[in-house]
This record gives structure tokens, C-alpha cells and sequence, in this order.
């Protein structure tokens, strides 16, 4: 098994062409889209503090991620991710 | 009525031996069931008070008759522990995780507590990332190789499939064999805490309770026993396996008590496990299945449950329903494609429920009076009390008419104009069962319109189908405004028409459509009325010498008047080829303003399975009434179109002159002298290597390339000799049905037969028939059907044609058992996912899948196939141009 990368490894990672803009959310931000969901923070899609993108924006367990992606329908699209321990 | 209680969860445990105890009748003792005068003896499996199970009969526990007594439980005191093998998995990852000697899960003490604390925090939060939390604890603590409490060395378990254990000390060759006694004292050892950390909860599951000491006797009333007329008692294959274990279990503990050997012993100890373990589930992998003295395997619990005719595919998941019908499928085109022809015969035992009242009192009381064997009848009267009373029985019709008055309900007979739901097996898409307006009709086979076969995948080769009558006022609203066929138009999957012309109706269509079609006023007339139209037609296309109109002024009365459309029709190809309003070969179809003013209808305008045709337009802009009316009026015209023309496919339609043949013949050897030389090539090693292929691939390849194209001209060289108007040519061109390589296997050649995309090659050494050389490469050896189906095939290429075909049919059997596999488990997976008010897609508990449907938020069946807005269209309709 390959060994823990670097931060620095990392974040070669958000340059990769197919990976998205990440970001973390403020409390207040996160609070919003969950309000806006009418929502507990579980019922988001899970991302894993694990996840390569979590370790290089920096996101822990509780945080609320919102990606940008391309779409091919529909241009960009906004999604939110809840970061989850493991 | 009772406190009402809500289920909040359900959580299931294992039975321990208390809790068997406790909650047994009896104790099972004896082997032997009935007594000598045939009832039930006291002890056995069938001990009176396992419950009541005949009329009349009275528990003794519950003092229920059959009726109300909910049958109860035994138990066997076993003499020796026996292993579940439900569980065996379960066991064998606690003593592996665990140390033999103190119990302990092998865990090291500052990694428990650190374990401990986080896995209750997930508990609270994620229970899903906590279950695999334990996974991962488990694989920890089966990794020790010492225990971190007692140091003892940890031996290699093994589970000898299905029951046995085996350990295995890492320093010793010897393997030990694990009675299920000790296995039961090692899970015993094991701490609470222990067992949390893993993911028990060792209040309702206790590891030890894997392995029984008491065994269930479960009620008689769960194993029936069956009396044949021969007086003689067939007992359950439940019943069956419960002696033989009691049989055994007592035996053995005899031997026990008289000190037998103990190899006697344990040959006995693993009968009872194998008579345990077959009673559980008779299909475990590595024991024979306990069979039956016929020789058939018995059915024992797992099966009941398992499987598509078990407990739960079977019985819980599908039922079986009243109000249904089944029965062989055949064609109308005279109805409507929202109707269903139902015979009498059905009419008059399916029935629909209605409640009397001032208006309709008179026909129901008519319908009373026809009773339940002269259609339109009825079958039952519900009066206002509850009472049904059936009409078979009754014999004066008339007083029961007379007494009907508001507030009864009349079972009456299904008529016209009802509604019904429509289903063909297999339900893959919403598609396959629509509602329906019934239309009773004679005969004995349900009868539908031709343009509803596709979305039901549906043929007349003995189909069947399903109806089933809606009994509420709320389901017959729900199926009129939402199932009917004529709301499928459109399909959701990718938004087009799947309900259009099929077939005879495309070919109609473009006969009517045609330049050259000129109607005198007698056939307008007649081919109006077969549409039931009452309307003036236009003012004729040709005034002199006599009035005579086009077929496309005709399609134009059924137009709406501000209607247009362009686009290609399907003989748009080849020579025919049009791509814009310039068009010689009619072949681009143009309508201003409700007028077909060029262009020929074909597969493409109003096809069924088409894109942006004419149907589909006229039912995305005009609604799908109008849609319906337009193919229920027009394709019964088509249809007396082809009536009156004669419209079929015969012989002579693929039949080619002496010329053509010979020059296809030509082409053919030309191609087989090239397959010759590309053999003497290989054989001399000169012929070129396709890269990454080997010398005999490349061979192969370039031999298939070769006759592939040999038969490409062929094809081309005999229908360019066709006909342009024969039959047989109509139908390819404009879709109704065949395509150009249908007519080149007709009129020119088979061409290369192939089994799994290689030339036929498989059967006798080095060729596949006695009736060749041997390793004769040529292009006939190899299954090249040089005739056509005109001129009929040799033996030598009928054997080769049957060898494709037949690999075609496999094909088709294996693709669709996999599919119908893979949808199960989709579907299984995906359905209780539903877009929510906010256009998020939600599952069950109201998280979030997708944060906007499909993330455009488009609908394929309602925006023009998956666009959100085609401007181009709106151009169009606005300015009435292109």
C-alpha cells in the first residue's frame, strides 16, 4: 500500500483537469444550504475526510464542501458535499 | 378499537435457549408421531398442543378452535450442542477475532478504549460508517498472531465447509478438530464489551446462542399435513426432518447415558448436525441435500423463503388479484389505439362496482334483471347493510331489481366505455401498462389497436396479455386522466413518439403520398369515409380533364390548420437523397399552414420510435388528443389505401433477370478468385500482417473484408436492377419493414455466414463438413452462401445458414436473462428515489441523490427531447418559415 502523501502531493490533485473546484463552507454558508434543503448535514452526499480532494482543501469531518462542476446538460452545476470521518 | 401503535424500528436477535424454553409447550421426546389408533401421541411433532389444526378441534393451551389459536411452540432438549449454519460465517470470524484461551477479542487495551469511544460517537451520527468500523475492528483483531491479554499464541482457524472447525497452532503440524461444544464455550468467554466493539448487542445476540442446546419445535399449524382420499396422512417435509432429528437426538443421548464409545458418539453427534443443518436449508454447499424416498430434495425453511417462488418474491412482494384476465392477443385497426377489444366471455365475469342512485336506477335495474349470464349484466347486488347477494342463486331477478334503490351497489357486468389497465410481461417501462377504453366484442381474444404493439413490445404469435378493472371511483379518475395510451405517446426515455405508424400503415402512407396518386372523386369519397370523415374536400389539385386530387391534399384535411413542419423523409438516401426544400425525389417533406405540400409521409414523419417527426410536433403543440384523433382517423386510412391497391410482397418482387444474375455471379467468383489468392499468399508467407494480428488472423480478416464487399455489390447490382415500385423495395425504402441487406439475401446473395464473427470453421478436422477438403481455406468451405434465398440453398450452405442462425437465437436467450437480471437489481436499487418539490432527487429517508434532476432539470418527455427549448421550432411555428 502506498504511503500517506504529502500536502504538497496533494495538491497537485485540484489541478487535475477532471476535478472540480472544491471549496469549504463557512458555518453560516453550510447552515444556509441546509436550511435551504430543509435538511440534517447526514442527508448530503457523504465525501470522506479521506478523499484526496478533502486532505488538499484542507476539509475535516463536519465540514460542508460545494463543488462546481461541468455539465454536460446543463453548463456548471453546484453540488455540496458532507465530509464524513473515515 | 385498540391503542393505535406506530413501529418505530424493527430489530432482529437471535432465540436463546431460555427464550426456547420459555416459550415451548412441550418437550419433543418421542420419534414416533401417531399412535396406534391414529391420533396424535404426546411428545412427538405432533403433540395436540403445538395447536389446534382441525375444525372442531379445541386447544389445549389457548382454548382457540382452528381458528383463532396461532399454533405454538416445542422444544428439543439436545444431547449435545449443534452449530447453526446459518451463522457459521458469524463463528468463524468470532473465534478467529477472538483468543481461545481468555476470550478476548484481540484488541490491545489502549486501542480498545480509543476504538470504544470513537465507534459510539459514529453510532450516534453515521450508523452506516460505524458498521464498517467493526468490519475494520474485526480484520484488526484477526490479525494478532498473540493475544495482548494472556500471550497465549494464536493458532489458524479454518471452517471446514459447512460446519466443522479446524484450528491449527503455528508451530505445530497437528490440526484439531473443534467439537461444537467447544466451540460454544469459546463464544461463551467472550465479554459484552468485546462484542459490542464488533457490533453486537449482546442483549439479543449473544454469540454462544449460534450454537443450540434447546431446539424450536415450531407449530403444527406451519407444516400441515395433507390427507389423500386413500385415508393415508402425508406429512409435511418440515415434520419429516423434525423426527429425524428428534429420532437422532434421542438415540444419541442413550448412547450417551450408557457410556457408548466415543466414536459411536460423535458418528451420531454429526448426524444430528447434518439433520440440523438440512432442516435450516437443505441447499448448503458440501452436504448432499436430505431427500425425500422419492428421491426429490425436501423443501426445508430456507427454501420456503428463498427465491422467486419463496416467502418473499412469491407471496409478499407478488400477489395474485381478482378483477384480472388474461388471454391471446390479436390485431384490430378498427378501434381506436386507446381501446381494448374484450370478448363477452370476460365482459361477463369481470365486473365493476356502482352505487345506485336516481339516475342511474333504471339501467342497473336492467342489468339485475339480465343477471350474471346475459351480457350487459350483473353478477352481485351489495345492499346498503353489507349483504351480497349473488344472482346466480338468485331465482327472481326482477323483485331483487325491484328492491334496488339508493345506496346499493350493483356489481354489473363490464361494458363500453369503461376503463381498464392494459399490461404485457415484462413490465420493463411505464409503458407497458396503459389504460384502456373497454370495447366488448366477440370472439375470445383480446383485441388491440396496431400502433400500441411497440410500447408493449407486443406481436400476435400467442401473446398474452393482462387487464385488470379498477373498483374505485379514485383509481378509474387516476387511469383516465394519467394511464391512458394516449398520455404514452411520448416516451420519457428520450421524449419521441413510441405510439406511430408500424409497418402497413408507413407503406399506406407513402402509397397515398406519392406523386403519382390521383384520386377521382368516388375513391376521396370512400377513402374519407374509411376515416370517418364528415367533411368537403378541398378544391381538386387537377380540374381537367377530370377533377382528380393528390393523396397529400387528402393527409392535409387531417392536418391542424396552422401546422408546420419540415423536415427529411425516411427514403431520403442514396439517389434519393434531399436536404432541403429543393427537392426532386419528394423526399423532403414540407407542410405550411396545415397543407403537406412536398415530400412523402414515411417512417421518419409518423413513424413509431421516431424523433422529431410530424406525430411528434402535433403532439408536443396540439396535445395528445389531437395526436390520437389524428392516427385513429388517418392510419385506418392508409390502411383502405393498401386495401384497395393490393398491397403485398410476392415472388417476383426479388426476383432478377438471367443478366443480372450472371453479373453477380461474376462479381462473386471475381471475389473468390481474390479469396484464392490471398490463400496462396499465406501459404507462401507473402501476405501482409494486419498489425497486432497474427498471419492467420490477417487472413481471416482480409478474407471477410473481401466477400463482405463482394456481397455489398452484389446487393447493389440487384437492387439497382429492382423495380423501383415493387413491393418489396416500398417497404424497405420507406421503413414499414426489411432493409436493403434483407433484400440483397433475398435477390442476390446470403453472403458469409459467421459464428461468433469468424467464418464457419468448427466440426471436423480442418473443415466443418465431410463434404469439403481438409484444410480448404476457400471461401465456400468456410460458409459462404452463394445463392439466395430465390434461388434456394445447397445442403452443404443450408447447414451453414442454420449454424448462424442458431448462434443469433442463443444470443438473444442469454442477453435477455441478464438484462432481465441487471433490471431487477436496478430497479431494486432505484425505486423509492422521487423528485422532490425543489427538483432534488430524494430516496426514502429525504437525502439527497442529485441536487437537480438530471442536473438540467429537463424532462425528456415534456422538453423537446431533453433540450430545454429548441428556438429553432418556436422560429418556425412563429413566422411560419424556415
Amino acid at each position: 500500500m502506498p504511503g500517506k502523501r504529502s500536502l504538497q502531493d496533494l495538491s497537485k490533485v485540484l489541478e487535475h483537469e477532471l476535478v472540480p473546484k472544491h471549496e469549504v463552507l463557512s458555518v453560516e454558508e453550510g447552515l444556509e444550504i441546509l436550511r435551504r434543503y430543509g435538511i440534517k448535514p447526514e442527508q448530503l452526499p457523504w465525501l470522506r475526510a479521506s478523499d484526496p480532494v478533502a486532505r488538499a482543501i484542507g476539509a475535516k469531518p463536519g465540514d460542508i464542501v460545494r463543488i462546481y462542476r461541468r455539465s454536460p446538460t446543463a453548463g456548471e452545476i453546484v453540488v455540496y458535499r458532507y465530509v464524513v470521518p473515515g | 378499537m385498540s391503542e393505535e401503535k406506530i413501529v418505530s424500528g424493527i430489530k432482529f436477535g437471535i432465540l436463546s435457549p431460555d427464550e426456547i424454553r420459555k416459550m415451548s409447550v412441550v418437550q419433543v421426546t418421542s420419534p414416533e408421531t401417531y399412535e396406534e389408533d391414529g391420533t396424535p401421541r404426546a411428545h412427538s411433532v405432533m403433540d395436540y398442543r403445538l395447536g389446534a389444526i382441525e375444525p372442531g378441534q379445541v386447544c389445549p393451551v389457548c382454548g382457540n378452535t382452528i381458528k383463532g389459536c396461532p399454533g405454538h411452540f416445542g422444544h428439543i432438549e439436545l444431547a449435545v450442542p449443534i452449530i447453526n449454519v446459518l451463522f457459521v460465517k458469524h463463528i468463524h470470524e468470532l473465534l478467529k477475532a477472538t483468543c481461545p484461551k481468555c476470550g478476548r477479542l484481540k484488541i490491545s487495551p489502549q486501542a480498545f478504549e480509543r476504538y470504544r469511544k470513537y465507534l459510539a460517537k459514529l453510532k450516534d451520527r453515521y450508523p452506516y460508517l460505524a458498521r464498517l468500523f467493526t468490519e475494520y475492528i474485526k480484520r484488526q483483531a484477526m490479525k494478532a498472531t498473540v493475544c495482548p491479554y494472556c500471550g497465549a499464541k494464536q493458532p489458524k482457524i479454518k471452517l471446514e465447509k459447512p460446519t466443522t472447525f479446524i484450528e491449527q497452532y503455528p508451530d505445530s503440524k497437528d490440526t484439531i478438530r473443534l467439537n461444537a461444544r467447544e466451540v460454544r464455550k469459546r463464544l461463551e468467554a467472550i465479554p459484552n464489551e468485546d462484542l459490542e466493539l464488533l457490533g453486537y448487542d449482546p442483549r439479543d445476540a449473544r454469540p454462544e446462542w449460534m450454537v443450540f442446546t434447546a431446539f424450536p419445535v415450531p407449530p403444527t399449524s406451519i407444516r400441515p399435513s395433507i390427507l389423500i382420499e386413500t385415508g393415508i396422512r402425508s406429512e409435511d417435509d418440515l415434520t419429516h426432518k423434525l423426527v429425524d432429528i428428534v429420532r437422532t437426538n434421542e438415540r444419541l443421548r442413550e448412547h450417551i447415558a450408557s457410556g457408548a464409545p466415543e466414536i459411536i458418539i460423535d458418528d451420531l453427534w454429526e448426524l444430528l448436525q447434518y439433520h440440523v443443518t438440512t432442516y435450516l436449508d437443505n441447499e448448503v454447499p458440501g452436504i448432499p441435500p436430505a431427500k425425500h424416498r422419492s428421491g426429490r430434495p425436501l423443501k426445508t425453511l430456507a427454501q420456503r423463503l428463498r427465491g422467486k417462488e419463496g416467502r418473499f418474491r412469491g407471496n409478499l412482494s407478488g400477489k395474485r388479484v381478482d378483477y384480472s384476465a388474461r388471454t391471446v392477443i390479436s390485431p384490430d385497426p378498427y378501434l381506436s389505439i386507446n381501446e381494448v377489444g374484450v370478448p363477452i366471455d370476460v365482459a361477463k365475469i369481470l365486473t365493476v362496482p356502482e352505487r345506485v342512485n336516481e339516475w342511474n336506477i333504471d339501467e342497473l335495474r336492467r342489468y339485475v334483471i339480465n343477471g350474471p349470464f346475459k351480457w350487459p349484466g350483473a353478477n352481485y347486488v351489495v345492499t346498503p347493510d353489507g349483504r351480497r347477494i349473488d344472482l346466480r342463486y338468485v331465482r327472481d331477478r326482477k323483485s331483487v331489481a325491484e328492491s334496488l334503490a339508493p345506496g346499493y351497489i350493483v356489481e354489473r357486468h363490464l361494458k363500453d366505455g369503461d376503463i381498464v389497465l392494459f399490461n404485457r410481461q415484462p413490465s420493463l417501462h411505464r409503458m407497458s401498462m396503459m389504460g384502456h377504453v373497454v370495447k366488448v366484442l366477440p370472439g375470445r381474444t383480446f383485441r388491440l389497436h396496431l400502433s400500441v404493439c411497440p410500447p408493449y413490445n407486443a406481436d400476435f404469435d400467442g401473446d398474452e396479455m393482462n387487464l385488470h378493472v379498477p373498483q374505485t371511483e379514485d383509481a378509474r379518475a387516476e387511469a383516465r386522466t394519467l394511464l391512458k395510451v394516449q398520455n404514452h405517446i411520448l416516451t420519457p426515455r428520450y421524449g419521441g413518439v413510441i405510439i406511430g405508424a408500424i409497418q402497413d400503415y408507413i407503406s399506406g402512407a407513402y402509397v397515398l403520398t406519392i406523386k403519382s396518386t390521383l384520386l377521382e372523386k368516388e375513391e376521396v369519397i370512400e377513402l374519407l369515409a374509411a376515416a370517418g370523415v364528415v367533411k368537403e374536400p378541398p378544391e381538386p389539385a387537377i380540374l381537367s380533364p377530370r377533377k382528380l386530387w393528390t393523396g397529400k391534399q387528402i393527409v392535409s384535411m387531417f392536418l391542424p390548420e396552422d401546422f408546420n413542419f419540415h423536415g427529411k423523409a425516411n427514403i431520403s438516401s442514396g439517389p434519393l437523397r434531399c436536404d432541403d426544400i429543393n427537392c426532386f425525389w419528394d423526399s423532403y417533406v414540407v407542410v405550411r399552414q396545415g397543407k403537406l405540400l412536398l415530400g412523402v409521409l414515411d417512417k421518419k414523419t409518423i413513424g413509431a420510435e421516431q424523433q422529431d417527426s410530424v406525430l411528434y410536433w402535433l403532439a408536443k403543440e396540439y396535445g395528445v388528443e389531437v395526436a390520437a384523433a389524428f392516427m385513429d382517423k388517418l392510419f385506418r386510412l392508409f390502411i383502405r389505401v393498401l386495401e384497395r391497391k393490393g398491397f403485398t410482397l410476392r415472388l417476383d418482387d426479388v426476383a432478377v433477370s438471367e443478366d443480372v444474375q450472371t453479373q453477380i455471379l461474376n462479381l462473386l467468383s471475381e471475389a473468390f478468385e481474390k479469396v484464392r489468392n490471398l490463400v496462396e499468399q499465406y501459404s507462401r508467407g507473402t501476405l501482409e500482417v494486419v498489425p497486432g494480428r497474427s498471419l492467420e488472423e490477417s487472413l481471416e480478416i482480409r478474407i471477410l473484408e473481401v466477400l463482405a464487399e463482394a456481397r455489398d455489390k452484389a446487393g447493389e447490382v440487384a437492387v439497382s436492377s429492382l423495380n423501383p415500385f415493387n413491393y418489396a423495395f416500398i417497404m424497405a425504402r420507406t421503413g414499414a419493414r426489411g432493409n436493403v441487406l434483407n433484400l440483397t439475401q433475398m435477390a442476390a446473395t446470403l453472403g458469409q455466414m459467421t459464428v461468433r464473427g469468424e467464418r464457419i470453421w468448427r466440426g471436423y478436422m480442418g473443415r466443418p463438413l465431410p463434404h469439403f477438403k481438409r484444410d480448404d481455406l476457400g471461401a465456400i468451405a468456410r460458409g459462404f452462401v452463394v445463392n439466395s434465398f430465390f434461388r434456394g440453398l445447397s445442403v452443404t450452405e443450408m447447414f451453414m445458414h442454420a449454424a448462424g442462425g442458431r448462434e443469433g437465437l442463443v444470443d438473444t436467450a442469454v442477453r435477455t436473462s441478464q438484462s432481465g437480471y441487471m433490471q431487477r437489481r436496478l430497479v431494486n436499487a432505484l425505486m423509492d428515489l422521487y423528485i422532490a418539490y425543489d427538483n432534488t432527487v430524494r430516496d426514502s429517508s429525504g437525502s439527497i441523490i442529485q441536487f437537480a434532476y438530471g442536473e438540467d432539470m429537463a424532462d425528456p418527455s415534456k422538453a423537446p427531447h431533453g433540450k430545454i427549448v429548441n428556438v429553432e421550432r418556436i422560429v418556425e411555428r412563429v413566422l411560419g418559415e424556415i
